[in-house]
């Protein structure tokens, strides 16, 4: 062999070995979940799942106390919405929820050092108000989407004071559009759309303004499906969105032969439908509106309210905290009586200004 | 013997620079040549002469306007950023005009450059196409390339013009970009209920695939009989030789039938020229005739049905109460 096969033969080692890099290591697993063929299956990486769960923050759930009879707004001034709530279960309540939202800061976090404590000196003491009225809301009346497990603010925040995954209107990619370089809203690697060049912000057409999702002909000849590529890239991002905010692929709900037909779906399309309404009507009717409460630095290029999305509460597993659930422990946080401040403030937007 | 076993070329054979041979309608002066020993590795030593012309000049120039439009748009989408230029450059486009235009012209930024950009294509296409033309009959040629050639630009006319024209919109029509024209095949096949189930769609997916099974089979067939003279197919086909004999035989072994030395060729062209032909056929019929090739094939006894194995799921919007709540 001379000299410039060896070097080549070299170089084709040193490209082998790199490549190796870029895998994946077994074992993965992989459970079918629908008829056989149809390539209907997840495909987990135990140990990366592993590694989520052990760095999920769950704190410790304080002991229950007993009762003392009384209720919250006999015994404290200015309880708006937990009024009905037993006295000590309310002081309970609120070290658990200093513990979920701002273990940091503390209670001051919210209730400002010095003043009663029953003063709303505090933007975040009104939104975190705001924020408990959204979470009885859900637990009570978005049971199609969260089922018995509920939500607390633990799985939304984790341990921050304003939770990791939230979005704002519009793509700030820092450019005035001129003559040329209209992106038309895609064409960056963004994240919102798992890194694809799809539409980068596939939240407000679909989980604030309720615009068309379903783009698909329901009839196999044309007859009048007005919908566009362009639309169908829009609902691909929303899915991207979904796929990364699960951790899952399309087959956790759909067939991908046909991705339309319900028939050949599983049932957790149905939960998830449920759950882009949900996202909807909470956009809407609770985060949006307090862009009048929250100071400049906490919204959006556009002056727009913080808001959530699938990835708000998922972040990154199928279901929030895999599934634990912490509302048996406040049981309060699901009001059976739902209290006049739960009734929704604004309807629902139809769809955004029309643009061409 | 051990020369012919190598998959890259191991002899270079060099002559004088060669100018090629005379013909009567050449008006250029050929220019240029010289020899280059990584590429004889490859192929032939000598580089040039080179023939431009004027169907290739005005090509080059027309492609080079396209790539420029094309480009300048990526490049100010990143604010001019060099770096961000590199980093993001398959994610860039331009973008065809937003459906609310139809068939009008759009103003500049909104789709005006990407029907700029796509006629200049087009028209350095077209004109590369009678380039290759033109230098196959100058050289007494049949004109196979150019018709093959013509294959592959009658599914980018599809595409980018005749579908969009059809559809009354050039919203239909395909981003310039790397990834984003792969999110938009994704999406059209979504749109139209699965392309998979298209017959033409299927076609050209044989075509595909076929090409380059023929391709493997042929190629791997001339290189086993290469020690024997089997590279030199012309003189095969008229005077068969024991290399035209083995390989021939070869095959008759192993599948029963052999394509001839001179058939396969004929192979290898109409698959390679069917697979966008077919593929063109395709697109052209998807949202004119057809509006979800799914159900079509349901229609048609094409895409079987599966035995449920969920628990029946209803679609929630089409339940009377309880919207979501």
């Amino acid at each position: 062999m001379n000299f410039q096969v060896k070097l080549a033969g070299a170089l084709a080692v040193l490209v082998a070995v790199g490549l190796l890099f870029t895998f994946e290591y077994l074992p993965i697993d992989t459970s079918q979940s629908g008829y056989r063929g149809t390539g209907m299956a997840q495909i987990v990486n135990r140990r990366a799942s592993e590694k989520a769960f052990a760095a999920l923050r769950i704190p410790e759930v304080p002991d229950p106390l007993p009762p003392s009879g009384k209720k919250a707004s006999e015994v404290y001034a200015n309880v708006k919405v937990l009024g009905d709530v037993d006295s000590d279960e309310f002081i309970r309540l609120m070290a658990a929820i200093t513990e979920w939202v701002s273990p940091d800061a503390g209670c001051a976090y919210c209730h400002k050092d010095g003043d009663d404590l029953s003063a709303d000196t505090l933007y975040s003491k009104v939104v975190a108000r705001r924020m408990l009225e959204m979470t009885r809301h859900i637990n009570s009346n978005w049971k199609t989407h969260v089922g018995e497990t509920g939500v607390t603010c633990n799985t939304c925040h984790a341990g921050n004071p304003v939770p990791r995954n939230i979005w704002f209107k519009g793509i700030d990619d820092g450019r005035e559009v001129g003559m040329l370089g209209n992106r038309a809203g895609q064409n960056m690697p963004a994240t919102t759309v798992g890194l694809s060049s799809l539409p980068a912000d596939p939240f407000s057409p679909f989980l604030l303004y309720a615009n068309e999702i379903r783009v698909v002909s329901k009839e196999a000849l044309p007859v009048d499906n007005q919908q566009t590529i362009k639309k169908t890239e829009a609902t691909y991002g929303l899915m991207m969105h979904m796929s990364k905010a699960l951790g899952v692929n399309c087959t956790y709900c759909h067939n991908s032969r046909s991705f339309s037909s319900w028939d050949q779906s599983s049932p957790k399309r149905a939960t998830s439908w449920y759950g882009i309404r949900m996202a909807r009507s909470l956009n809407m009717t609770y985060l949006e509106p307090l862009k009048d409460t929250l100071p400049p630095v906490r919204l959006g290029p556009h002056g727009d309210a913080p808001k959530l999305n699938c990835a708000t509460c998922h972040q990154g597993a199928f279901k929030p905290l895999y599934g634990k659930s912490q509302l048996a422990d406040f049981p309060e946080l699901s009001a059976t009586g739902q209290t006049k401040a739960d009734a929704p403030a604004a309807p629902p937007k139809q769809v955004p200004p029309a643009k061409k | 013997m051990a020369e012919y076993q190598n998959i890259f070329t191991q002899v270079q054979v060099r002559g004088p620079l060669y100018a090629g041979i005379p013909t009567q309608r050449d008006i250029y002066d050929r220019v240029g040549g010289g020899f280059y020993y990584w590429l004889g590795r490859i192929g032939d030593a000598q580089v040039g002469p080179f023939y431009l012309g004027w169907t290739g000049l005005a090509s080059l120039i027309c492609g080079f306007i396209a790539i420029e439009i094309i480009g300048l748009n990526m490049w100010a989408s990143v604010n001019w950023d060099p770096i961000q230029f590199v980093r993001q450059l398959p994610w860039l486009a331009l973008e065809p005009p937003a459906p609310g235009y139809g068939l009008s012209i759009p103003p500049l930024n909104e789709g005006g450059w990407w029907l700029m950009a796509g006629f200049f294509l087009t028209a350095a296409i077209f004109l590369w196409w009678l380039r290759v033309y033109r230098r196959a009959v100058s050289l007494g040629m049949g004109t196979h390339v150019a018709w093959a050639f013509a294959s592959a630009i009658w599914l980018y006319l599809v595409l980018g013009f005749i579908r969009p024209l059809l559809m009354g919109s050039w919203a239909e029509a395909v981003p310039f970009g790397i990834f984003p024209h792969l999110d938009w095949t994704a999406a059209f096949s979504i749109r139209y209920g699965n392309l998979f189930y298209n017959p033409f769609h299927m076609l050209s997916i044989v075509f595909l695939y076929g090409s380059t099974l023929l391709f493997a089979m042929h190629g791997a067939t001339i290189l086993a009989v290469s020690h024997l003279g089997g590279e030199r197919e012309i003189e095969q086909i008229l005077d068969r030789g024991t290399a035209g004999e083995r390989a021939a035989l070869f095959w008759r072994w192993t599948m029963g039938f052999n394509a001839t030395v001179e058939s396969i060729h004929r192979w290898a062209w109409w698959f390679a020229v069917l697979c966008p032909l077919t593929g063109g056929i395709g697109i052209l019929l998807t949202g004119t005739v057809v509006d979800n090739w799914y159900l079509w094939g349901v229609k048609h006894g094409l895409a079987p049905p599966y035995p449920a194995v969920f628990p029946a799921v209803i679609d929630p919007s089409t339940l009377a109460t309880g919207a979501g709540q």
